[in-house]
C-alpha cells in the first residue's frame, strides 16, 4: 500500500508535469476553470476547436491514449502512469469530452474485435481526435433493455443493408465514425440475433437530427438510416455476436466512466468558503453546512481510492468488472444533491440561471439541470443496481417476459394495446 | 503507487480470518453478552500468543514490530467476527498513548504485556453526557492522588491501568497512569448498547497516579490518538459491514415470499447494492487511512477522518439493512443481527461519535484545499 508516488513515478510526474507547463492552453485557463465537468464555457474559440488543437498535440507527444500500444497512437504507459498523468492533466481534461466515448468505448471495442490494418488505419486517428467516434446503441424502444433494439441490417452481396433509427446518440453531428449494432435475425432470442458494424458517418443515407435537451443544449441527437450500405468487412465479430461485441463497448464504457470520478467537490468547499451567510459569517462556518459537506467528501475521495485500487487490479491483469459500476452510479448522484445542495445556500437567488448575475457564473444551476442525465446515460441507476446485485452479490436475475422468445414475439407497449 | 494489500498482508488476513472463523464464532460473542465479562478473556490470550495485536508494537517492547498495515489487516477481521476484545481501548489507544508519550520505564513495564495479553490497558476520559472536550475534564490530582469519576470507561472493569485524563493543582491538564486493583479505586460495569464490549464507571478516591511520561502533553495528544486510533477503528466498522452484508445476502437468498426468493426482488437487490456501494466506499477510504498511517504521512488527520466518516456511515447502514432484509426474524435476540448494529453504535460513539469526525474532515479538507 503506498498512496505516494515512488522515486520512478516521481519522476515520471515531473516529466508530464513539465509537458503540460509547456504545451497546455494556458490561455483558456480561466475559462475552463468556469466550465463545469460537463459543459465548456468557451467564448474566446471554438470548444471543438480548442478541443480537437489539445487532444492533436497530445498526441503528438503520446499522451492522448497514453495506456494503447504504439502502434495504435498510445503511448505504451502503464495504467499506475496513466493515473498519473491523468492527475496532471486535471483542468485541461475538461477538453476531452467529445473524445471519451471513442477513446473510451469504441477504441477498446475496435481494438478487441477489428482486423489489424483496420486498426491501425482508424485507430491513431481516433486517438490524435482527427476523426471523433459516436456509439449508436440505444433506440426508441431500447436503452436499458439494449438488446431490444430494431433496427435492421440485411446482407446484399459484399454490403450489409441498414434501415432504422437510433436515439440519443452523443455527438453524433461532429462523428466520422460510429459503432453501430444491428439486429440481423429477428427470428431467433433477442440476444442471439445481434451483429455489430463500424460505419462512416458520411454514409449515403445516414441522416442526424440534433435533440434539444432539457438544458437547452442539443448535445445528443436521433440518426436515421435509409438503405445505408456497410461493407462486410466493417463487420466487428461474426453475425449474430453483437452482444458479445457490445459487451466489450459496455465494459470499457462502465471504466471509462468510474476513472472520471471528479465529483465537483472541491469548488463546492470553496464556494461554502467564499458564501457571505452573515456580517463575518461564511456558510463552511455553519455546523450543518460541514456536516453534509463531510457525507458529499466521503464520496468524492472514495470514488478516487475505489478508482485507484481497480487501476491496481487492473495492472495485475485484471478485466474491468462489474465492480466499476460504482464510480459513476455514486458520482451522478453526488453531483444532483451537491448542485441542490449550493443552490438551498444561495436563498431564493439561487433560482437566477443567467450567468451575468448568478454566483460563480452559474455553475450549479447548470450542474443541476444537466445531472438527471448522468443518472439515465451510460447504465441508469437502476440498471447499475441491478449489475451489482445481479454480478457482484449473486443475487438472482429479475424475472423477464422475454425469455427464450423469438425476438418478433416478445410483448411491446403497441402488441399490449392491440390485447 | 500501490492500492492494495501485499501478497503477504493478504496471506495474513488469510490466517487471521482462519483463526477468528475457529476461535471466535457468533456463540463466544453471546457468551460475553449473557455472562456479562464484557470481553472473552481466552480468546484474548489466544490473540497474545499468536500476538496478532501486538503487529505495531515495536519488537523491543515485546511486539512484532510489522507495523501499522498489518494491524489494519487484523483490525478488519475482528470487526468482522465481532471480536470482544479491548482492541480499541488496549491496543489502538493506550499503547498508542505509551509508545508517543509514556517514559522508557512505563513503556517497558507496559507494553509487552499488552502485546502478550497479560495486561489490558483502559483509557478514561469521558465524565458524563456531552462529547469529549478539554474543558469538560474535572478530574483532579494532587500530591500524586486521583480524586473523579470515569464514564464510559472501554473495557474499565477488564482493564489492569488506566490511562486517566485529569488536572494537576495548577489546572493544567494531563494524563495519568492508575492501577486498578490498587486502593482508592472503585469501578462498576454499566449497562451499554453493545455488552460484547464492556464499559465502566470509575470513581477515583485518592487513588496513586503517576503521570504519563513527562507529564507535558496536553489534549492535542488526544487529538493525535484519535487520528491514529480512527483508522484500524474504521477497519473493524468495515469488516463488520461486510459482514452484515453477507448476512443479509444469504437470509435473502433462502428465504421464500410470493413463490420466490426474496433476494430477487428489487427493492431487495437494491438495497443490497447501495449497501456493497457504501462498503466499497469506505474500505477505499479506510485504506487510504491505513497508507497515511502506517507512513506516518502529514495527510493522517484528513485520512483518518474520511476512513472514520464513511466506515461509520457504511456500518450503520449495513446493519440496520441487515435487520430489514430478515424482517420480524431481524428483530429477535435469537439471530445475530442485533449484534451487528449493537456494534456499528458502539463503534460510532467510541472515539467521538459522527458530527465531531463530520467536522473535523472538512476543516482538514479545507487545510488540503488551502
Ligand atoms: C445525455 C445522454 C447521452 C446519451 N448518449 C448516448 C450515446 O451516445 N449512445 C447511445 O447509444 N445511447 C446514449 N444515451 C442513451 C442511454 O444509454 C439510455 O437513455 C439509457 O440506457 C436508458 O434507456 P432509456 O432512455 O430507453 O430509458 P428506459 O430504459 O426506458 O428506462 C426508463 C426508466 O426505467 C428504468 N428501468 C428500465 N429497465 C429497468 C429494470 N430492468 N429494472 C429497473 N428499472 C428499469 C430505468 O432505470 C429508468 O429509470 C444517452 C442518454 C443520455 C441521457
Amino acid at each position: 500500500m503506498n498512496f505516494d508516488d515512488t522515486p520512478e513515478e516521481a519522476v515520471f510526474r515531473a516529466k508530464a508535469r513539465q509537458w503540460i507547463a509547456d504545451n497546455a492552453p494556458h490561455e483558456l485557463d480561466a475559462e475552463l476553470r468556469a466550465s463545469t465537468e460537463g459543459k465548456l464555457r468557451l467564448t474566446s474559440v471554438d470548444p471543438l476547436v480548442a478541443a480537437r488543437d489539445w487532444q492533436r498535440r497530445k498526441s503528438e507527444a503520446g499522451w492522448a491514449t497514453p495506456h494503447w500500444p504504439v502502434e495504435y497512437g498510445g503511448g505504451g504507459l502503464n495504467s499506475i502512469q496513466r493515473v498519473i498523468w491523468s492527475e496532471e492533466e486535471g483542468l485541461y481534461a475538461k477538453l476531452s469530452q467529445h473524445f471519451l466515448i471513442g477513446v473510451g468505448m469504441c477504441g477498446p471495442t475496435m481494438m478487441a474485435w477489428a482486423s489489424e490494418g483496420q486498426k491501425r488505419e482508424r485507430l491513431p486517428k481516433l486517438s490524435s481526435g482527427e476523426e471523433i467516434w459516436c456509439q449508436l446503441f440505444s433506440e426508441p424502444a431500447a436503452g436499458s433493455d439494449l438488446a431490444g433494439i430494431r433496427t435492421r441490417a440485411v446482407r446484399d452481396g459484399d454490403d450489409w443493408v441498414i434501415n432504422g433509427q437510433k436515439i440519443w446518440t452523443s455527438y453524433a453531428r461532429e462523428a466520422r465514425w460510429g459503432l453501430l449494432i444491428t439486429r440481423t435475425d429477428p427470428t431467433v432470442a433477442k440476444h442471439s440475433g445481434l451483429t455489430m458494424f463500424f460505419l462512416d458517418m458520411r454514409s449515403p443515407g445516414v441522416e442526424v437530427r440534433p435533440i434539444r435537451q432539457m438544458n437547452n443544449e442539443a448535445s445528443f441527437n436521433e440518426v436515421f438510416f435509409t438503405d445505408v450500405r456497410i461493407p462486410d468487412a466493417q463487420r466487428l465479430g461474426a453475425p449474430g455476436q453483437g452482444w458479445e461485441v457490445a459487451l466489450t463497448t459496455l465494459m470499457n464504457e462502465r471504466a471509462t466512466l468510474a476513472g472520471r470520478v471528479d465529483t465537483g467537490f472541491d469548488e463546492l468547499l470553496d464556494f461554502c468558503e467564499r458564501l457571505e451567510t452573515g456580517s463575518n459569517r461564511r456558510a463552511i462556518d455553519d455546523a450543518r453546512v460541514r456536516s453534509r459537506l463531510a457525507q458529499f467528501a466521503i464520496r468524492d475521495s472514495g470514488l478516487r481510492f475505489t478508482a485507484f485500487r481497480s487501476i491496481s487490479a487492473l495492472s495485475r491483469g485484471a478485466q474491468p468488472g462489474p465492480e466499476n459500476s460504482i464510480g459513476k452510479l455514486v458520482s451522478a448522484v453526488v453531483e444532483q444533491d451537491m448542485a441542490q445542495f449550493a443552490l438551498d445556500l444561495e436563498g431564493e437567488a439561487g433560482l437566477l440561471a443567467d450567468p451575468a448575475l448568478a454566483s460563480d457564473r452559474g455553475r450549479f444551476q447548470s450542474i443541476l439541470l444537466r445531472s438527471p442525465s448522468m443518472r439515465i446515460a451510460g447504465g441508469s441507476d437502476e440498471i447499475l443496481r441491478n449489475i451489482i446485485a445481479e454480478r457482484v452479490l449473486g443475487l438472482p436475475a429479475d424475472i423477464r417476459a422475454d425469455k427464450d422468445v423469438a425476438f418478433e414475439d416478445i410483448p411491446t407497449a403497441a402488441t399490449a394495446q392491440r390485447g | 503507487m500501490q492500492f492494495e494489500f501485499s501478497d503477504e498482508q493478504q496471506e495474513l488476513r488469510d490466517s487471521v480470518r482462519r483463526f477468528f472463523e475457529r476461535e471466535c464464532p457468533v456463540t463466544a460473542v453471546r457468551a460475553v453478552i449473557d455472562a456479562g465479562t464484557g470481553y472473552d478473556p481466552a480468546l484474548w490470550r489466544k490473540v497474545g500468543d499468536g500476538a496478532f495485536l501486538a503487529t505495531a508494537i515495536p519488537e523491543e517492547y515485546g511486539g512484532i514490530g510489522a507495523g501499522y498495515l498489518e494491524l489494519c489487516v487484523v483490525a478488519e477481521e475482528c470487526g468482522r467476527v465481532l471480536a470482544p476484545l479491548p482492541t480499541l481501548s488496549a491496543i489502538y489507544q493506550v499503547a498508542e498513548y505509551l509508545m508517543i508519550a509514556g517514559s522508557e520505564a512505563q513503556k517497558r513495564r507496559w507494553l509487552p504485556r499488552i502485546a502478550a495479553a497479560e495486561a489490558i490497558g483502559a483509557l478514561a476520559l469521558n465524565e458524563g453526557v456531552g462529547e469529549m472536550r478539554a474543558d469538560r475534564v474535572a478530574a483532579r490530582v494532587s500530591g500524586g492522588r486521583l480524586i473523579g469519576e470515569k464514564l464510559p470507561v472501554a473495557d474499565g472493569m477488564a482493564a489492569d491501568f488506566a490511562i486517566v485524563a485529569a488536572r494537576d493543582e495548577a489546572e493544567t491538564l494531563g494524563f495519568y497512569l492508575v492501577e486498578l486493583d490498587a486502593p482508592g479505586v472503585a469501578r462498576e460495569a454499566v449497562e451499554t448498547l453493545d455488552p460484547s464490549r464492556g464499559h465502566a464507571r470509575i470513581v477515583f478516591s485518592g487513588a496513586e497516579a503517576e503521570p504519563l511520561g513527562k507529564g507535558d502533553r496536553g489534549w492535542t495528544l488526544v487529538e493525535e490518538i484519535r487520528d491514529r486510533a480512527a483508522v484500524p477503528a474504521a477497519f473493524e466498522q468495515v469488516g463488520g459491514a461486510d459482514r452484515a452484508l453477507a448476512d443479509a445476502r444469504d437470509y435473502a437468498l433462502g428465504r421464500y415470499a410470493f413463490g420466490r426468493p426474496i433476494a430477487s426482488f428489487q427493492a431487495i437487490k437494491h438495497m443490497l447494492a447501495d449497501v456493497y456501494v457504501a462498503n466499497e466506499l469506505a474500505r477505499s477510504n479506510a485504506y487510504y487511512g491505513a497508507w497515511a498511517l502506517s507512513a506516518g504521512s502529514d495527510k493522517l488527520s484528513l485520512a483518518a477522518a474520511s476512513a472514520r466518516v464513511a466506515a461509520t456511515a457504511a456500518f450503520q447502514r449495513a446493519s440496520a439493512s441487515n435487520i430489514q432484509v430478515h424482517g420480524g426474524m431481524g428483530f429477535t435476540w435469537e439471530y445475530d443481527c442485533h449484534l451487528y448494529y449493537r456494534r456499528s453504535a458502539y463503534l460510532a460513539l467510541a472515539l467521538g461519535g459522527p458530527s465531531l469526525w463530520e467536522d473535523r474532515l472538512i476543516e482538514f479538507r479545507r487545510a488540503a484545499a488551502a
